[in-house]
């Protein structure tokens, strides 16, 4: 089913029209409650009264993620009193993101949320097993806001303690399982140790996310668990999950573009992409109250087709993500973004040493990902064999984030090459 | 009474080792005891030094990681069965040992060796109460 048809399937024109007001009004109650925006809008010359159509977008500045650090932890917001929710991202480097939503926002989310579940092929009356993490993150919550929306009966399992999800999932038979791809396929092989055929288990849909996944993998979760395999897109400084989804036919995401309006830009120049070639996707957020954000950069490379779907739906559909603006690597397939190792590292003993990923393609043999991680003194020891401990546990968990085998290696402190201060994080040493 | 031991990481490359003993003797500082545990990719050097907070202030100002542990030296009489009969005496109380290396020095006719323990403190209590004699931080200095 189609959630909400009347924007979904709505007729080009009609769409247009609806994100000019929106867009209008967007800048003009920015302008008005948040300084930082007001500042940024006449520095660009732009007078609220000047923005009358959706293609006025152009004129207005982009928004990048260093305004929302900067200003941390709410100098981006445009309501203050009435947030009613508020969730804060890891801060890899500097400040964490912090984003609010107004009750207003939570129904916006609720309402995109039903419409990524419907797309996938939820019905009213399902069971969906909720294996996102539940807590600041927002990936836990916004399922959940969904589901309650749609009407499902939702377990919120979160991520984690894998043999008790199998029991659930055995116990309660959900239709419907969310969690991050690679976490779908541990639990396949979780399964498969516990006696249990990953093929037999109760779900037939996955709505995989919050990590970039490669149609290969997309094989791999489909045959290992027999499920239809889609992919959902957001961030959490857009709204979290809910910006985009794959119908049925997983031809692209659907971005429902009433709301957070897309457009494909070259990073290098900020102009706008050729249709169909692959861009950075920036985002305007029509109608969110608490941090509306104005032409967002999300640093994902993806290609936009305005074609009308197969399912009936005429929202835009965005690609996979086909790449970064930033450090990220693809190794057998398998899209690897520095950030993601530095996730690994700083849940181990929260230590954030250096670190680097080599990768390397020996004479017709696969892809050897290498990741150096330089030794500080929290994780050193006198004990080679805590050494080694360490090492393979870096190696496992790494192995489990990006579903391919690494080699870690432990190397001294400031071995690793540093350019202007910053470490190398990536070097690719492949034969183009 | 324990003694400070300290351990580096080093990777396997050529020099690393001739690099640190050639910093510790620049800074006057004197190797007592060493022992090297390899993997294929790395070592851990453990020493023990005359000035070991010295040594530490040197080797991590040289971008060395190097952090230092309580060992115990314990002397061991110098003839067939010596070790022995402390490892006996270990063993029987259930002390546990992560490893042991010699010391390069002998005190009086006693060979020493370097004790690391699972638990120093219980170790250390069944040490004195069997009347086996450890050298002491002062004792290193002197040796």
């Amino acid at each position: 089913m189609i959630w909400n048809e009347s924007v979904e399937c709505a007729d080009p024109k009609s769409l247009k029209q609806l994100q000019s007001q929106r867009l209008a009004k967007l800048v003009e109650y920015v302008h008005a409650n948040c300084a930082v925006y007001r500042q940024m809008l006449d520095a660009a010359g732009v007078h609220p009264g000047d923005i009358k159509s959706i293609d006025d977008v152009k004129r207005l500045p982009f928004t990048e993620k260093t305004h929302m650090r900067d200003n941390y932890p709410t100098g981006l917001f445009s309501s203050q009193k009435d947030v009613v929710e508020i969730h804060v991202s890891s801060g890899t480097t500097g400040n964490p993101t912090v984003v609010g939503y107004t009750r207003d926002d939570i129904k916006l989310w609720s309402d995109v949320m039903a419409r990524c579940l419907c797309c996938a092929g939820a019905e009213p009356g399902d069971t969906l097993q909720n294996a996102y993490g539940y807590g600041l993150f927002t990936g836990g919550l916004g399922l959940h806001y969904g589901a309650l929306e749609m009407g499902l009966k939702v377990i919120p399992t979160s991520s984690g303690q894998t043999a008790r999800q199998l029991k659930i999932m055995q116990d309660f038979k959900p239709r419907i399982l969310s969690c991050t791809p690679s976490y779908s396929l541990f639990m396949a092989e979780e399964a498969k140790e516990m006696g249990i055929d990953p093929r037999s288990t109760s779900w037939e849909i996955g709505v995989f996310g919050a990590e970039p996944w490669s149609e290969q993998m997309r094989r791999e979760i489909e045959e290992a668990l027999n499920v239809l395999a889609t992919d959902i897109y957001g961030l959490s400084e857009i709204i979290g999950p809910g910006v985009a989804q794959e119908c049925t036919y997983k031809d692209g995401l659907h971005i429902f573009s009433d709301v957070f309006f897309p457009e494909i830009i070259d990073p290098q120049t900020g102009d706008e992409a050729k249709p169909g070639q692959v861009g950075e996707l920036v985002i305007t957020t029509l109608t969110k109250q608490a941090i509306p954000l104005i032409r967002y950069r999300t640093r994902d490379l993806v290609s936009i087709n305005y074609e009308k779907c197969r399912c009936g739906r005429t929202s835009p559909r965005i690609s996979k993500i086909r790449g970064r603006t930033d450090d990220m690597i693809i190794v057998r397939g398998i899209n690897v973004f520095p950030s993601q190792i530095e996730h690994v590292l700083l849940s181990i003993d929260g230590t954030h040493p250096y670190y680097q990923l080599v990768v390397d393609r020996k004479a017709r043999q696969l892809d050897e990902l290498e990741v150096m991680v330089e030794v500080d003194e929290k994780i050193f020891s006198d004990e080679v064999k805590k050494l080694n401990d360490l090492r393979e546990k870096i190696r496992k968990e790494i192995q489990a984030v990006l579903s391919i085998s690494v080699k870690v290696t432990l190397v001294e402190p400031k071995t690793i090459e540093r350019s202007m201060g910053k470490a190398v994080r990536v070097i690719d040493k492949r034969q183009k | 009474m324990k003694i400070t031991q300290i351990s580096i990481f080093l990777e396997n490359r050529k020099g690393r080792l001739y690099e640190v003993c050639s910093l510790l003797g620049k800074g006057g500082i004197n190797i007592r005891a060493l022992t090297i545990a390899e993997t294929e990719s790395f070592g851990v050097l453990r020493i023990v030094v005359d000035k070991p907070d010295e040594a530490v202030k040197l080797l991590k100002a040289n971008s060395f990681v190097a952090n230092i542990t309580d060992v115990v030296a314990v002397e061991v009489s110098d003839k067939p069965g010596g070790l022995a009969n402390v490892l006996k005496v270990l063993s029987e109380n259930d002390v546990n040992v992560e490893y042991m290396y010699g010391f390069l020095e002998k005190a009086g006719d006693n060979a020493i060796l370097v004790f690391r323990f699972e638990d120093t403190a219980h170790a250390q209590k069944i040490l004195a109460a069997n009347k086996i004699n450890v050298v002491t931080s002062q004792n290193i200095k002197g040796l």
